[in-house]
């Protein structure tokens, strides 16, 4: 590692650096700071060291509840997403022969990534509501005689939207993983009699370990750090912790809010962290 | 099918019909046909909404949120435009347009570098590494609070050109960097060598070596650019100021419009963003196939 090397490769990133420190550091730093001064209730802060709001935050029963219910979604959306992903990515790796059809197959799962999240979340409505397609299906057909009202503006509708948003983050690590794993593996596990269970389990699953890795990232920092789905699609019912550290924001009450932030990205950091454990994600993507 | 394609598959014919012939030995197992049945459900589920949304868009006048459609018309893409109770639907498409284009190219230079830069370690890497994917994984809605309060405090107002750029850049970077280096994962640096053997200056080398054999994946990285931040929300809200993007329009419309005013704008941004893919895979496959060309038949 020489002097030169150093310095050609910190020249490479600075212009990452140069966004990272003003617009992600900082920002970060200056909501840690926030959340140990006292508030005004006017939107005002008052330069006075204080934990009251993390006192406030951990003595609340709303704090437990919110978190017990983010990570409930959470975890719903991960098993979701993870399923149908590592299956699809399955699919189009293993099953599609063509591999130009295999790639477009791939582009069409990602197209909808590249548009708008809420469109795609309040394109639910007119499916899930009460007067929506599915229950005047349901009802026509006559399998229900009244609208089945957990459709929408419930957890249901809100873990539904979560999948249905996150699942391309599944399937673009998997397909990306499952595509490096050497064919004549598979080829040699047939060979010495292995099932095509046991080829997923000990050949496919263990291999498609970053991309699970990475895929799980995403969705779980994006459900936990997510609050329009939950305020749109639980119509108001359910909240989540950034979606009451919003209200928080709303009314300018910016210390507690920040408190809470800390609090979430602490939470989030440990979580990720215990994934980065289990691979090193930069050595395989990388090289 | 023009004649030069016809005379390349008649060149790859025998490789072809052995792969053929060997397929045919193993037929496809029942495991194929459940997971394409999953796989077209899952399609069928990932653009049946949104369809849903782009008819009912069309409806006239009398038109809902839900179906029965009730008539064929426009009228609610010029009340989206006209009225002013949808809000500036206008001017937060341009400036979500004129926002994602700077940002993109940024993110593609950026990324570009930050790339070559992480293919070699250089002391402190890991660190950058870990800030960025810190970056990636924080909610957008803390770190436009954070720099919200950081334009506050030092007393800069907030403007969609300055704080709401930062902030998408803190999000489109890091993703334009993961991007990059799956791109650079193919990248065989042999022709780098090759080209350094054959006296090619270090720039030389970046310039007709490294750009245009990664210029596929920089389109790709430009495309993941624009349409991160085209339709960022999270980070926007708190760092916009006082002028909307388009995405805090929409946002701002499923709170208070009730009338398929509402999607139509979700068409009309998604017709957009439709355009954005068509152009950026059209261009790496016209890449692609340039390629192909220029490199001596094998």
């Amino acid at each position: 590692m020489s002097a030169r090397s150093n310095t050609a490769g910190w020249l490479y990133v600075s212009p990452l650096v140069a966004v990272l420190i003003p617009f992600f550091l900082v920002p970060i730093v200056v909501v840690l700071v926030a959340s140990f001064l006292e508030h005004d209730g006017y939107g005002g802060m008052i330069a006075h060291f204080t934990l009251e709001n993390y006192k406030d935050l951990f003595t609340s029963e709303l704090t437990l509840r919110l978190y017990l219910g983010t990570i409930k979604f959470a975890l719903l959306t991960w098993i979701g997403t993870l399923l149908i992903g590592f299956w699809i990515a399955y699919f189009l790796v293993f099953h599609v022969r063509n591999q130009l059809l295999a790639i477009g197959l791939f582009l069409l799962c990602t197209v909808p990534f590249w548009t708008s999240n809420i469109i795609r979340m309040i394109s639910w409505i007119p499916l899930l509501g009460k007067q929506g397609l599915v229950n005047s299906v349901l009802m026509s057909t006559g399998v229900i005689d009244r609208p089945l009202a957990f459709l929408l503006f419930s957890d249901f509708a809100v873990v539904t939207a979560y999948i249905h948003q996150l699942t391309i983050f599944m399937i673009v690590p998997l397909f990306n993983s499952m595509s490096r794993i050497d064919k004549r593996t598979i080829e040699a596990a047939r060979d010495a009699g292995a099932s095509r269970f046991e080829i997923v389990r000990y050949i496919v699953l263990p291999m498609s370990r970053t991309g699970i890795a990475l895929g799980s990232i995403f969705v779980l920092s994006i459900v936990m750090g997510d609050f329009f789905v939950v305020k749109v699609m639980s119509g108001g019912g359910s909240a989540s912790i950034v979606s009451a550290l919003f209200e928080d924001i709303s009314v300018l009450q910016y210390p507690p809010a920040a408190a809470s932030a800390v609090v979430l990205l602490v939470v989030v950091v440990i979580m990720i962290a215990a994934i980065l454990r289990t691979v090193d994600i930069r050595k395989e993507l990388g090289r | 099918m023009n004649g030069t394609q016809v005379v390349e598959g008649a060149r790859r014919a025998p490789a072809r019909a052995r792969v053929r012939s060997h397929d045919d030995e193993r037929r496809r197992p029942w495991t194929f046909w459940v997971l394409a049945t999953v796989f077209v459900a899952y399609v069928l589920a990932l653009y049946g909404p949104m369809l849903c949304i782009y008819v009912l868009s069309l409806q006239d006048i009398r038109g809902g949120l839900v179906f029965p459609m009730k008539g064929l018309s426009l009228h609610w893409f010029v009340d989206l435009f006209t009225q002013v109770r949808t809000g500036d639907v206008k001017g937060g498409f341009e400036r979500s347009i004129t926002l994602a284009l700077v940002v993109t190219v940024l993110t593609v230079v950026g990324s570009f570098l930050a790339g070559l830069g992480f293919r070699a370690r250089f002391r402190g890497d890991g660190i950058v590494f870990y800030v960025m994917v810190g970056s990636l994984v924080a909610p957008g809605l803390v770190l436009g609070i954070g720099i919200g309060l950081l334009f506050q405090y030092l007393g800069i107002e907030p403007h969609w050109y300055t704080s709401a750029l930062g902030a998408h850049l803190s999000w489109t970077l890091p993703f334009g960097v993961l991007v990059m280096f799956a791109v650079l994962s193919r990248f065989d640096s042999a022709w780098e060598e090759a080209a350094r053997d054959l006296g090619a200056s270090h720039w030389q080398t970046i310039r007709w070596v490294v750009i245009p054999v990664l210029a596929p994946g920089l389109v790709a990285v430009a495309l993941f650019g624009f349409t991160l931040s085209y339709d960022e929300f999270a980070r926007t809200l708190q760092t916009s100021g006082s002028l909307n993007t388009l995405p805090l329009e929409i946002w701002s419309m499923t709170l208070n419009v009730t009338s398929p005013s509402l999607y139509a704008l979700g068409t009309v941004t998604t017709i957009a963003s439709f355009v954005i893919i068509g152009a950026s895979l059209g261009v790496i496959a016209w890449l692609q196939r340039r390629r192909a060309r220029r490199l001596p038949a094998n």
